[in-house]
């Protein structure tokens, strides 16, 4: 990452370039154009992402009231026990914030403790939302039980997917970070999984107020 | 004035052709409208088209490198050009908008018919023809509640008689098209949409399914019978002489995936025939759907309802809908209560609890 | 009642098969035996892949083209992998097109039904597929890969592993469609697959479940695709290229890549759900127990309406390249331009309903859609006048990808026409799905995107490869095309006013005969264009001597030009500083010269086998999916992210090319390495 990506003009061959003396415009591009593209491609990336879970959003807005004679949020949700899911998740991104803190201050022990926190709260959050799953398996509210139970299932196992896949980064990374240490790699993937892990908590917002709340209470 | 324009420039292109464009020559006053409207359409973008094409072939004529015409290579902007170039196509834009507008609001094939030709305005004593048109795996059945006779693969209408269709479909997306009568719309089971249309002209004319729907797409097609009213009459009477009643079982028996099905009728329709078909029961343990929409804008049927929904058989129609689903659904009626406290806190909202006019309009969408 | 049973003539992947734990849905009547005409590409396409691997075993040729293409990052190379790839599903999907025509004309004649009615469906779904997805598309990203980055002056794109990453997905995606001419069968649903027609209860074969699975695979590719392209051209502009100072070219990909991202997940999620209707017994689209077909056709429109314009926005922006660079002129109006194709990248999010005014929406709710489809057509009307101001006062010199040009401006402009015809609501209730849509369509897709897409190759062949493709050959190509898309799109135009629908496969007379005889004849001209164009290609290689040409050919204007043909793997030894738009263009007026002294060693990315390994293992997973095979899918799935993961523990990947080589190649003394 030493050398930059554009460098700069070397004496001698600057007049391949130079040809006119109007200097005022030119773009002052950066200099570690790699290490900011990544944040950026990584941020675009997540746009995208944010999309897919909009459209399942938008199904569910249309299919949630399509029980098809069948339960409605009302008669499965529980909403104690999400309650403490999202509580799990919630803390997970506030612990994830202390991990990378600990990271801009170089102490790295401190930022694999708070990682290795923020993993627990995501393992609790994806247990809870097993055991959510599996209790609406016995009941018979399978995905294929009404429009309403497919869409629910699709929108939250989406998300509990998404949380499965950095669960798997988050120890893929800490294993790295043992191996190589505070690499200006591994600080990027650190902040990627960061913008991740956040953005999937604004989901889970999104999942929580929108399908669980409005569910029990309308 | 314009309409003789406009017949000159569609029979030069039927002539340019040789043969009828029944989109642009029908025999019915809508689908007149809509071709007509093509025509005006294709007329006022060839205000913009014609040039475009002409200065293409001018410039690059004119402009090649051996002609030695005037060359400027670094002009690059006018402003004034650019207001034209922006300007010209908007307002053609403008015009087709407002076309557009009012033709689509004029042309609504959910509207009645404001005339029935151009120089026949409506009769309002006589009422559209009711035709309720299904669209199966692959044939059409076309049902006529005025009359309790059905067919298949065959229709007649009455000269200069609106008829309004009703479509649904027992299978996949379907579209319903008669080109010298009306522009198509969609059939879809569990739905109920609608068009309007009229014929003119006697004769036999080709309906067809217009929108792709599997193996035997290309067959799925019917005869219209624009007859008069005697006509019609001898056409009703002898559906009404087949012994073959479309009930239950011979709905089901005819829904069975075929294709290439030769025309049929039906000397009686069974009650209520149609109510059962939009709403996907004519078999005998399916819940019908507006029982089932009524169950969910009630609040759902519970965990009993996964294994027991032919409980609520009959819920839609009861008459008081609400009463017996508390009956049937006592865990919720605490609930309600509860709801209703909290609502009644609330400034008055008319038909808060109520949701069924919108489940109505839902079941007729 | 005496009725015809039209079910398929085959039951072979019958859902209520049983299901072998270890083949799946497999077994020996999966392959077409049934079907002699596939039977027999069947073998001959066997016959041509083993004698061809067998060739490129004989000669050694594999650890070059493993080393020097398979692995490669070099955004040149899968732009050109691309383009390969393109062209290849090209001769697919018009081999398509070449047997529905020959069956509508013979089947419209009465003379005979030449496919049978499951294979003909299949073939029009395949031929829509292919041709969007991996014909259409991989034309346009393999451009915008190669041009883009010469155009802003950049090394390689900013994720060159995720670039070649997504070539992999996507010829996944080919593979998977390819598979299903001869294992099984493809979708016969049309090419957007509408539930509930696509859904488990109408199509229980595995047909749907190729066309799901490719797509998918294809789709992830394309998305990563564009956001690399995203963050490419923000990020990497060489120093001095401001906005405005963008190559069209370059501007359009960006307009585009931006349309990608925001659409293509849109896809995805729909197939994913209509996959999961598929495989998980849900209710999204199913007519009963709640689910909505019609929130599908809305959905997938949603993406499929800026679909459209992602194919037809590099093709504008390569025409405004061609435009000045062959009329000697600057671009007239580049602001304009400029501004045109951002307010076409916004309008086309909404104008999806457009495609269905036909399914009972209110008469409001389609004026508004009709009208707002009407207003695209302003900025899209901008930019003809453009460029025919960039023709005026010009020096129109007359090479091919000029008349290529001109032959677009001309078809597209009618194509355009029959398009806001179409958008009128009324007038659409009459040409919904009659031949006069499929007439619209092809007029603006030949006419724009494949028209652009020959006058691009023609173009960007000498920056390529060092040489120029052979004239006299292109011209016949341009004639094949030009003339053959008028024979057989203008009768179509005329049977959809004659009411006549799309996708028919029998018809009741033989009234309509005469003029899909015609189109049938157009199609054949048509393949004198496709033939001819690989003839051309193959007269060039054989000259190349002749053809030979330096950095310059065309006395281009933008960057691309600036460097050798074709271009080192680096691109450029120094990174251009950029003054003006027209960037090289400006450096031609003033003398500036590359200097040939004072190298610096070049950072470049290196080769890896990443992406064809986990490209090929989601093939597989995507195989065994299709048929059920679920220890198989597994596998893939799981072999999939090991090996995705095993690559994150890879931190060497990327070297310094020394600058005594640079100065070798940049000076003549070597040649770099192919």
């Amino acid at each position: 990452m030493s050398t930059p990506a554009h460098p700069p003009v070397p004496e001698g061959g600057f007049d391949f370039f130079v040809v006119d003396t109007d200097h005022q415009d030119h773009a002052d591009h950066d200099t570690t154009g790699h290490e900011t593209g990544t944040v950026l491609g990584f941020w675009i990336y997540l746009m995208s992402d944010c999309l897919i879970f909009g459209i399942l959003f938008a199904v569910y807005a249309v299919l949630g009231q399509n029980y098809a004679a069948g339960p409605s949020p009302a008669d499965l949700f529980e909403i104690e026990k999400i309650l403490l899911a999202t509580a799990f998740l919630l803390f997970s991104s506030i612990t994830y914030g202390f991990a990378v803190i600990n990271m801009g201050q170089k102490n790295q022990t401190g930022m694999m403790l708070w990682l290795a926190i923020t993993g627990l709260f995501g393992m609790g959050f994806l247990v809870m939302e097993v055991l959510e799953f599996e209790h609406l398996w016995h009941l018979g509210a399978g995905p294929g039980a009404s429009a309403f139970l497919s869409s629910f299932w699709f929108l939250v196992g989406t998300h509990g997917l998404h949380v499965a896949t950095g669960m798997i980064w988050l120890i893929v990374l800490m294993i790295q970070i043992q191996k190589h240490g505070l690499t200006p790699e591994n600080t990027r993937r650190v902040l990627c999984l960061s913008m991740f892990w956040h953005f999937l908590d604004l989901i889970w917002i999104g999942v929580f107020s929108f399908v669980y709340l409005t569910g029990v209470l309308l | 004035m314009t309409k003789t324009r406009l017949l000159i420039i569609a029979s030069a292109l039927t002539l340019l052709s040789g043969c009828n464009l029944v989109v642009l020559n029908p025999s019915g006053d809508v689908a007149a409208q809509q071709g007509d409207l093509i025509i005006y359409a294709t007329v006022l973008m060839l205000i913009v088209i014609l040039p475009v094409l002409a200065m293409t072939v001018f410039f690059a004529f004119k402009y090649r490198s051996d002609a030695n015409a005037r060359y400027e290579p670094d002009w690059d902007h006018s402003v004034s050009l650019e207001i034209v170039i922006w300007a010209v196509p908007l307002a053609i834009i403008i015009c087709l908008a407002g076309l557009t507008w009012v033709a689509t609001h004029r042309l609504d094939p959910y509207a009645d018919l404001p005339r029935i030709s151009e120089d026949k305005p409506i009769d309002p004593n006589v009422t559209p023809l009711q035709v309720q048109v299904v669209a199966m795996d692959w044939k059409w059945l076309f049902i006529y509640p005025e009359y309790g006779v059905a067919s298949v693969n065959e229709m007649a209408t009455i000269v200069d008689r609106p008829v309004e269709f009703k479509l649904t479909s027992t299978t996949v997306m379907n579209a319903f098209y008669i080109p010298d009568m009306v522009g198509m719309i969609y059939a879809m089971a569990g739905m109920e949409t609608e068009l309007n249309g009229v014929l003119n002209a006697e004769g036999t004319y080709e309906g067809f399914a217009s929108h792709y729907n599997g193996d035997g797409f290309s067959k799925m097609r019917f005869d219209v019978q624009a007859v008069d009213q005697e006509g019609f009459d001898a056409w009703i009477a002898q559906a009404e002489a087949t012994s073959q009643m479309l009930d239950r079982e011979a709905f089901v028996e005819l829904d069975a995936p075929s294709a290439g099905v030769p025309v049929a009728y039906y000397g009686a329709v069974e009650d209520d025939m149609w109510e059962r078909i939009v709403n996907m029961c004519v078999g005998e343990d399916e819940l019908c759907l507006h029982d089932m929409m009524m169950v969910d804008a009630l609040g759902g049927g519970g965990l009993d309802g996964l294994y027991n929904r032919e409980l609520y058989r009959g819920l839609c129609t009861a008459d008081d809908p609400e009463a017996l689903f508390a009956i049937l659904r006592p865990d919720l009626t605490d609930r309600m209560t509860e709801i209703e406290a909290a609502l009644a806190l609330l400034p008055p909202q008319p038909d808060a609890l109520s949701a069924a006019p919108s489940v109505q309009a839902r079941g007729n969408e | 009642m005496a009725t015809e049973t039209a079910s398929s003539a085959h039951t072979f992947a019958d859902a209520n098969n049983a299901v072998h734990w270890f083949w799946g849905k497999l077994g020996w009547d999966i392959f077409p035996f049934y079907d002699p005409l596939i039977l027999g590409t069947f073998i001959v396409t066997v016959l041509l892949a083993i004698s061809v691997a067998g060739l490129v075993l004989y000669k050694g040729w594999l650890p070059y083209l493993w080393n020097e293409w398979l692995t490669s990052v070099d955004h040149k190379k899968i732009g050109i992998m691309y383009m390969i790839l393109a062209t290849v599903m090209l001769i697919r999907g018009f081999a398509d097109a070449v047997l529905m025509r020959i069956h509508q004309a013979l089947a419209s004649a009465g003379i005979l039904e030449f496919l049978p009615g499951y294979h003909y469906d299949q073939v029009f779904t395949a031929h829509g597929v292919i041709m969007i997805f991996f014909v259409a598309m991989p034309f346009i990203t393999g451009f915008m890969n190669y041009i883009m980055p010469l155009q802003i002056g950049a090394r390689d794109v900013a994720f060159p592993f995720l670039n070649n990453f997504s070539f992999w997905l996507t010829l996944s995606g080919v593979v998977l469609i390819m598979l299903s001419l001869f294992v099984g069968e493809f979708a016969a649903t049309g090419w957007l697959a509408f539930p509930p027609l696509s859904g488990l209860e109408f199509s229980p074969g595995v047909g749907v479940d190729y066309y799901l699975w490719s797509l998918n695979i294809a789709g992830i590719g394309t998305t990563l695709s564009g956001i690399n392209l995203i963050v490419t051209i923000v990020k990497m502009r060489a120093p001095g290229m401001t906005w405005m100072k963008l190559p069209i070219f370059t501007w359009s990909t960006l307009v585009t890549n931006i349309l990608i991202v925001a659409s293509f997940p849109v896809l995805t999620a729909t197939l994913a759900l209509l996959t999961a209707d598929r495989y998980l017994g849900t209710h999204f689209f199913t007519n009963d127990m709640g689910g909505n077909p019609m929130m599908y056709i809305n959905l997938i429109w949603i993406w499929g309406h800026p679909e459209v314009y992602i194919l037809i926005l590099p093709i504008f922006g390569i025409f405004s390249e061609i435009v000045p660079t062959f009329t000697q002129k600057r671009l007239f109006g580049y602001t304009s331009m400029v501004y045109a194709l951002c307010v076409i990248m916004i309008l086309s999010y909404l104008v999806w309903l457009h495609h269905f005014f036909t399914m009972g929406a209110g008469a409001d709710v389609n004026s508004f859609f009709g009208i707002t489809t009407m207003i695209i057509s302003i900025p899209t009307g901008a930019k003809l006048f453009n460029w025919l101001f960039t023709m005026y006062k010009g020096r129109i010199r007359f090479e091919l990808p000029m008349m290529w040009t001109l032959a677009f401006m001309v078809t597209f402009t009618i194509g355009g026409m029959t398009g806001v015809l179409l958008a009128v609501p009324p007038a659409d209730y009459v040409l919904h799905n009659s031949l006069f849509l499929v007439a619209h369509f092809h007029n603006v897709i030949i006419g724009g995107v494949v028209f652009g897409v020959f006058a691009g190759i023609t173009y960007w062949w000498p920056k390529a490869f060092g040489f120029h493709l052979d004239k006299f050959w292109g011209k016949v190509s341009l004639f094949g095309w030009v003339v053959g898309f008028y024979v057989a799109f203008m009768p179509l135009y005329i049977l959809g006013l004659m009411g006549v629908t799309r996708r028919l496969s029998t018809f009741e007379d033989t009234f309509y005969a005469v003029y899909f005889v015609a189109a049938a004849i157009g199609v054949f001209l048509i393949a004198v264009g496709v033939i001819a164009f690989v003839i051309q290609i193959v007269v060039s290689i054989k000259n190349r001597d002749a053809l030979a040409c330096d950095g310059d050919p065309w006395n281009g204007r933008t960057l691309e030009w600036a460097t050798t043909s074709p271009p080192p793997y680096y691109n450029f030894a120094f990174s251009p500083r950029v003054y003006a738009l027209d960037a090289w263009h400006h450096m031609k007026e003033h003398g500036a010269t590359a200097p040939k002294d004072g190298f610096v060693p070049i950072h470049m990315p290196k080769s890896t086998a990443t992406g064809i390994v986990l490209a090929g293992m989601m093939t597989v997973m995507g195989f065994a999916l299709v048929w059920h095979i679920w220890w198989l899918a597994a596998a893939g799935f799981i072999g999939s992210l090991a090996y995705g993961i095993f690559h994150t523990f890879n931190y060497d990947r990327d070297y310094h090319v020394p600058a005594d080589e640079v100065r070798m190649i940049e000076t003549g003394q070597s040649q770099p390495a192919e």
